[in-house]
Parts: structure tokens; C-alpha cells; sequence
């Protein structure tokens, strides 16, 4: 490990993920097991769990003890929220979205699995595809996250037996079908003993597929983000009162879709106004070209009037205006969503309102079917609604991208997060 | 489509500075913690090229314990004067004068736990509705479920029950009269992040990161600077050693390492070797499991 190692850190890829499973799946054994094969884990966190391990009166180390977190939470043996983990490995630095837990386990995979790559979704290979791993593989699509790892854990109870591995992935495949996903992989493993996490599986000769480690190192994610639509939704605007910048005037933000180009002709929105990029900066620094997620500040040759919550777009792809919009949502707190009721819109860098005009219908996430009677939504729900803005937004399909498709919900009264939108 | 992607530094680099011109976008009186430790450093660095060429929009506060080293103290000042920044400095020293903090006395004293104090007596009398700070999630279970817009109420208390669902690159800062949030630009990094990015963007640190010699002694593992804040306990001498250290904060209670990494590059293969955490080196964390939670609980940084 020397300058080699370094050059090679620079040319990592980032990689989030989400994991799902029911309880006592083995999620925790699983991303214990990733980060101690990976050697993510100190010295002193694993005394920490030995501790703990030996308190519970459990013989060798408990990997699950490694990703729990808060204390109230570890005296109940519990896990309730979304915690991130991080592990990295010469090819790759890797985010998980740690989402265990109980009721408001919707909720928190909504959450991690909104900016994942990839879910790992665990099945226990004694139960086989249950009514929550329809939930989970339901709740990837509806998402979009473009890949999806089915994890069949606990193989050595089921003496690492093929025929019980080939039909929960002849389930699986069965639901999948019902769903908008488009790339699904399964490995048989045992996060317990280590089979096919990172090193292969000496118990199972009849699987010749990768394991978990290698896919996740090597999986290609490069072409998951759009780089067709240029999005350019302007954050804030770059006025510096200083003699020798005394003209400039730089829109900052986060490229959220296509390339834009310096001399290239773009388009504001709402204004509808042209004007040609004349520089795009990062610092002291000015590039050609700029794409997904980078954030630059962008300066234009006209002068126009443009702020917080405009877009810079290209004329050869201009996304949705409009104020009413049809749209998917899971609702998020204990207060039901009020047909008819206000609420405060983020979508990009703009602020809104909107009035809930029509709740269509409500997902059984179980049966995968649609309840257009129970128009009830309330915490952890997911239905299809159809709301009118207070001003136009600019918007795609949540299919096409996923940050200029989705929007979140605040409640007027308490200002928390309600609930997250997915444009149809 | 290949040449199109980035590395994932530039891709935290990018997350980051998106957060940190949503906070001044969002917030009225926003203002950025800073300790002078490489965290800090770090989040500042991307706050200048968050609003470049323009000034960074907002001033640093330093929450000083009075046990900083000097190395410390220097390197802020010239980074302050180099960047033109304003720089607002409070005091542990008259939170305790004040009657409002009381120092802890014995050979384990420490002034990590006062520092909340000073914090929200700053906050209070600045007005500020948001306050970034360096915590990275990977720093500390207690931290990974920390959010990037984290909600305080009126007491700048955390409520780890109450946050926020955070979804895709929508933070929700609305809050009402008297609260105020914490945000953590840097959520997403690792201390190898944080040093890969300061060799890559070549970002100056203070001399106290790279190895040479000091008077230390060594406490239950841990060593520590011998200096006027450290109470030497019965028995125990100082001694010269080859060290540097992995954080820089309050002198009582920041643990050094026997180190020889005397540039980036060598700091960085130890920390790629080595086998303990930052925070397995600070005192005050030893003491309880849980010491951190409960800081953050009542509003540590
Ligand atoms: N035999 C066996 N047990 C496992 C395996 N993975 C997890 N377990 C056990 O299953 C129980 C639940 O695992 P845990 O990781 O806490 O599940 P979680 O609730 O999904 O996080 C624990 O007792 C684990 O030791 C496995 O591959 N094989």
C-alpha cells in the first residue's frame, strides 16, 4: 500500500446502496460481515462490540452489534431510522443507507433508497419471498433504483441447497415482472459464515456467479444518471462586491441532468429568455463542459433577470410546465394526508404550494394492488394523487430523472417533512 | 458515455458545496463553525469555492476552550486575513466567568462539555438560525443517523426521535421563531476523504497533523500533550516523543500518535494501515460508551 494505493483511491467510484430485508433477515450480520471483511472496521469498535457481545452473554463477536446506533434504541435490541455507513475498497467508496426497523420501515426505505444505486434486498432462505420482500422489491421500483441485488441469506440452514435458492429466484422473478425494474441479480449467501459475501462460497459449487463484493465493486453505474436532458436548476446568484469581479454575475447549482457546454445556447425558465453560456467555473478554475452532479457556477453573455428557482435548459429538450400534476407519494407522518389541504412544495431549488386536489387510489404494498375505496392516506402509505401548484413548475417524469421528478411535502403548521412525491 | 463521470471526491465535493449554498439560500443569518482542525479546514475550503469569486457569505465562529495550541490559534488567524473573513471568537473562559459553565477540576478535566454551553450563548446572542459544523457520519455511532439539515429546538436541544425524512437533494430548513438548525456539509466523508481531498487540492494544515517531537505522557493508553492544562496524576513523567496528531482541538483531552508521517502522502498510508479510530484517541470519548450521544443530545456539535 503506497503511492499506488493513493493514485488508485483517486479513481474511485462512488457507490450508495440500500438494504432491505424483514427483521432478523440478517441485515445487520450482512453489513457487519461487509464491513469487517473489508477491514472498515477499528480496533477499538470491535473491543466495543466484544464488550457487548459478552454482556448479552452471546459466544464470538455479534456483527449485527457493529451497525447499531443510538442507545435507547441498542437497549431495546431495535433499530428505528436510517443510519449511513461507509466502507471503501481500492475500487470503490461505498454509502449505506442502513434502513432495519419495524412501523415506519416504509418511510425509512423511501428515504435511503431515494438516493441508492443499488438495494440489496434479503430474502431468509428458510422463508423464501414473503409479503414484505414484495414490499421491498415494490418500493426499489417505485424509487427507480436502477439495480437490484437479491440476497438469499442463511444458506447453510438450508444445507446450501440449489433447488431452494432456484425457486425463491423463480419467485422473485414473478413479481418482478409486475414492476419497472430492470436489472435484478441473486446470490445465495451466508452473512453468518461469510459464504459469497466477499469470499466465495466453498459450500455451494453449483453457483457460478459473482459474489456480493464483486458485484458491488463492479456493478456499472456510470450510465444510471441522465446524461441526455440538461437541467440546470439555479441555486443562489453569485454577486461579488469586489472591484475586479465588478460585473460578474454566476448562477451556482448542481447540474441535474444532461451536459452543458461553454458557448452553447440555453434557455431560462420561467422568463423563457435566451442566452449563450459564457463560462462555466469551479473556483479559480474554468471548464468546457459540465454534467451531472457537478456543481459549477455558470455565467451567461446577456444580461437577463434570473434567480433562485429559475432553470437553465437546452432547446432541444424542454421538460413539463405546468401547475397540475399527477403523482405518486408515500406519506410519512402520523398526520393524515388532508384531500383538499395545503401544503409546502420543494421540488429542486424552488419553494411552492400546492392544494391536494384527488387521492386515485391507495397501494396495498403486500398484493401490489390498487385500493380505490380506502382513500385514507396516512403514515407509511402509498397512493397515487394529483395536485394543483401555486405557480408553474418544470418538472420530467420521476422514470426519466430523478431530481427533477420528485418533490417533498411540509407540513404549514409544524414545517416537518410530510411526505415524497414521484412525478408520473 | 464514460468520460462522463467523476471521481468520488469530487462527487462529495460537489454534494457539499450544493449543501452549503442551500444553507445561504435558506437561512437568513447562517454562520461555520471552526476549530482550525482539518475538518474545519476542509469545510472552509469548500465554502470559498462554493461562492467563488465572491467572499464566503457568512462568518466563522471559533468556540475557544482557552487550551488550544498555539500552532492552532496561528494557522486560523493568517487563514482569516488571507481570505478576508470574518471571524467572531467566543470564550469557554467567560461562560465560566459568567457563573453559566463550571470548569471540571481533577487530573481528567476537560472543557469539551463546556463548549456546548458557549455555543448556544453564541448562537443566542448572534442570531444565527444556522450553524455548519464539520461531524462527519463516520466519525461516531451516534453520528450515522445524523441528518445534513438537523432541526434544533429552542433549546438547541437534538431530538433523535423527531428528524426529518431526508430525501433525494431536498433539505427542508423552515423552522419556527427561536430555532435554529446545525448542518453538516461534510456528512458524507471519511477521515480518509478528508485527508485524500486535502492532498489533492492542496490545502495547507496546521504543522500539529505531520510528526515531531513533544513532551507527552502516556494516560491509559492514550498520549497526550504535556503542557500547563494537562494536571500530571501521581506517578506520571513526560516524556519526548515522535508524535502527531490525528485530531486537534482542546490540548486536555486530544490523544497524539507515534507517528514518523511527516507529509500528506505518509499521513495518508497510516491512516489507510492503521487500526483504530480518531475518536479511539480522545480521552473524553473513553469515558462512556455512550459520552458522545448525550453531548449531542444538548446540543454538542
Ligand atoms: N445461520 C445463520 N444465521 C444468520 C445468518 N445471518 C444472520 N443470522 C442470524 O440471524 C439473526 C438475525 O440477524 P440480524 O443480522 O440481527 O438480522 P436483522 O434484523 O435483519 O438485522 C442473528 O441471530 C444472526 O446471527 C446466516 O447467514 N446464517
Amino acid at each position: 500500500m503506497s503511492a499506488e494505493y493513493n493514485r488508485g483511491y483517486l479513481d474511485m467510484e462512488l457507490l450508495r446502496f440500500t438494504t432491505a430485508g424483514s427483521v432478523d433477515d440478517g441485515k445487520s450480520t450482512l453489513i457487519g460481515r461487509l464491513l469487517y471483511d473489508s477491514k472498515a472496521i477499528f480496533e477499538d469498535q470491535l473491543e466495543s462490540i466484544e464488550r457487548a457481545s459478552l454482556k448479552k452473554g452471546e459466544e464470538g463477536i455479534n456483527l449485527a452489534l457493529l451497525t447499531d446506533g443510538l442507545r435507547a434504541e441498542r437497549e431495546q435490541g431495535i433499530t428505528i431510522d436510517v443510519a449511513y455507513r461507509y466502507f471503501a475498497t481500492p475500487k470503490r467508496k461505498f454509502i449505506i443507507a442502513d434502513t432495519p426497523g419495524h412501523i415506519q420501515y416504509t418511510r425509512n426505505m423511501v428515504t435511503g433508497a431515494s438516493t441508492a444505486n443499488v438495494a440489496l434486498i434479503l430474502v431468509d432462505a428458510r422463508n423464501g419471498v414473503i409479503e414484505q420482500t414484495i414490499r421491498h422489491a415494490f418500493i426499489a421500483s417505485l424509487l427507480q433504483i436502477p439495480h437490484i441485488i437479491v440476497c438469499v441469506n442463511k444458506m447453510d440452514l438450508v444445507e446450501f441447497d440449489e433447488t431452494i435458492f432456484e425457486n425463491i429466484k423463480a419467485d422473485f422473478d414473478k413479481i418482478a415482472t409486475k414492476l419497472d425494474v430492470h436489472d435484478i441479480r441473486f446470490i445465495p449467501i451466508s452473512a453468518k459464515l461469510g459464504d459469497n459475501v466477499v469470499d466465495r462460497s466453498k459450500n455451494m459449487d453449483w453457483y457460478e456467479g459473482p459474489t456480493l463484493m464483486y458485484l458491488l465493486e463492479n456493478i456499472h453505474i456510470a450510465s444510471d444518471i441522465n446524461h441526455l436532458d440538461a437541467r440546470f436548476p439555479v441555486q443562489y446568484v453569485i454577486r461579488p462586491m469586489r472591484d475586479e469581479y465588478h460585473d460578474y454575475r454566476g448562477y451556482a447549482g448542481r447540474v441535474e441532468g444532461g451536459i452543458f457546454r461553454k458557448g452553447e445556447k440555453v434557455k431560462v425558465l420561467p422568463s423563457g429568455f435566451t442566452s449563450k453560456i459564457k463560462s462555466i467555473d469551479i473556483f479559480e478554475n474554468s471548464i468546457e463542459e459540465t454534467f451531472a452532479p457537478q456543481s459549477v457556477t455558470i455565467t451567461l453573455e446577456d444580461d437577463i433577470d434570473i434567480s433562485r428557482g429559475n432553470m437553465l435548459i437546452k432547446e432541444d429538450s424542454i421538460p413539463e410546465i405546468g401547475q397540475d400534476i399527477d403523482l405518486m407519494i408515500c406519506w410519512f407522518n402520523e398526520k393524515p394526508l388532508i384531500l383538499g389541504g395545503k401544503y409546502f412544495l420543494k421540488h429542486t431549488t424552488s419553494d411552492l404550494r400546492c392544494v391536494i386536489r384527488d387521492v386515485k387510489y391507495r397501494i396495498d404494498v403486500n398484493t401490489l394492488t390498487n385500493d380505490e375505496n380506502n382513500k385514507k392516506i396516512g403514515l407509511n402509505d402509498i397512493a397515487r394523487i394529483t395536485i394543483k401548484t401555486t405557480k408553474p413548475v418544470f418538472y420530467d417524469s420521476y422514470r426519466k430523472n430523478r431530481l427533477t421528478g420528485s418533490l417533498i411535502f411540509i407540513d404549514e403548521a409544524t414545517n416537518e417533512t410530510v411526505g415524497a412525491g414521484m412525478i408520473i | 458515455m464514460n468520460q462522463y463521470k467523476i471521481n468520488h471526491l469530487r462527487e462529495l465535493e460537489a454534494e457539499s458545496i450544493f449543501v452549503i449554498r442551500e444553507v445561504v439560500a435558506q437561512f437568513e443569518n447562517p454562520v461555520m463553525l471552526f476549530s482550525g482542525g482539518k475538518d474545519s479546514i476542509v469545510m472552509f475550503h469548500l465554502a470559498r469555492k462554493a461562492f467563488w469569486p465572491a467572499r464566503v457569505p457568512f462568518p466563522l465562529m471559533h468556540i475557544d476552550t482557552g487550551h488550544n495550541f498555539k500552532e492552532t490559534l496561528d494557522y486560523r488567524d493568517k487563514l482569516m486575513a488571507d481570505t478576508e473573513t470574518k471571524l467572531i471568537v467566543r470564550y469557554v473562559q467567560d461562560s465560566i466567568n459568567q457563573g453559566k459553565a463550571v470548569d471540571e477540576t481533577g487530573v481528567n478535566a476537560s472543557r469539551n462539555k463546556l463548549q456546548t454551553v458557549t455555543l448556544l450563548d453564541g448562537i443566542e446572542e448572534l442570531k444565527f438560525d444556522c450553524a455548519m459544523g464539520g461531524g462527519r457520519r463516520d466519525e461516531e455511532k451516534a453520528r450515522a443517523k445524523e441528518r445534513f439539515f438537523s432541526h434544533r429546538d429552542e433549546f438547541g436541544q437534538w431530538d433523535p426521535k423527531n428528524q426529518r425524512p431526508e430525501l433525494w437533494n431536498l433539505f427542508n430548513g423552515k423552522k419556527h421563531m427561536g430555532e435554529h438548525f446545525r448542518v453538516f456539509p461534510i456528512s458524507n466523508w471519511t477521515e480518509m476523504d478528508v485527508w485524500q481531498y486535502i492532498m489533492l487540492e492542496n490545502i495547507p494544515i496546521p504543522s500539529l497533523y505531520f510528526s515531531h517531537e513533544r513532551e507527552v505522557i502516556n494516560r491509559d493508553g492514550t498520549i497526550l500533550a504535556a503542557g500547563e492544562y494537562v494536571a500530571l496524576k501521581e506517578g506520571e513523567i513526560p516524556q519526548k516523543r515522535i508524535i502527531r496528531f490525528r485530531t486537534i482541538g482542546d490540548m486536555t483531552c486530544t490523544g497524539a500518535v507515534l507517528s514518523k508521517a511527516g507529509t500528506v502522502e505518509e499521513i495518508i498510508e497510516e491512516v489507510a494501515a492503521t487500526r483504530v479510530t480518531e475518536r479511539g484517541g480522545r480521552y473524553d470519548d473513553k469515558r462512556s460508551e455512550a459520552a458522545m450521544e448525550d453531548r449531542k443530545k444538548e446540543g454538542y456539535f
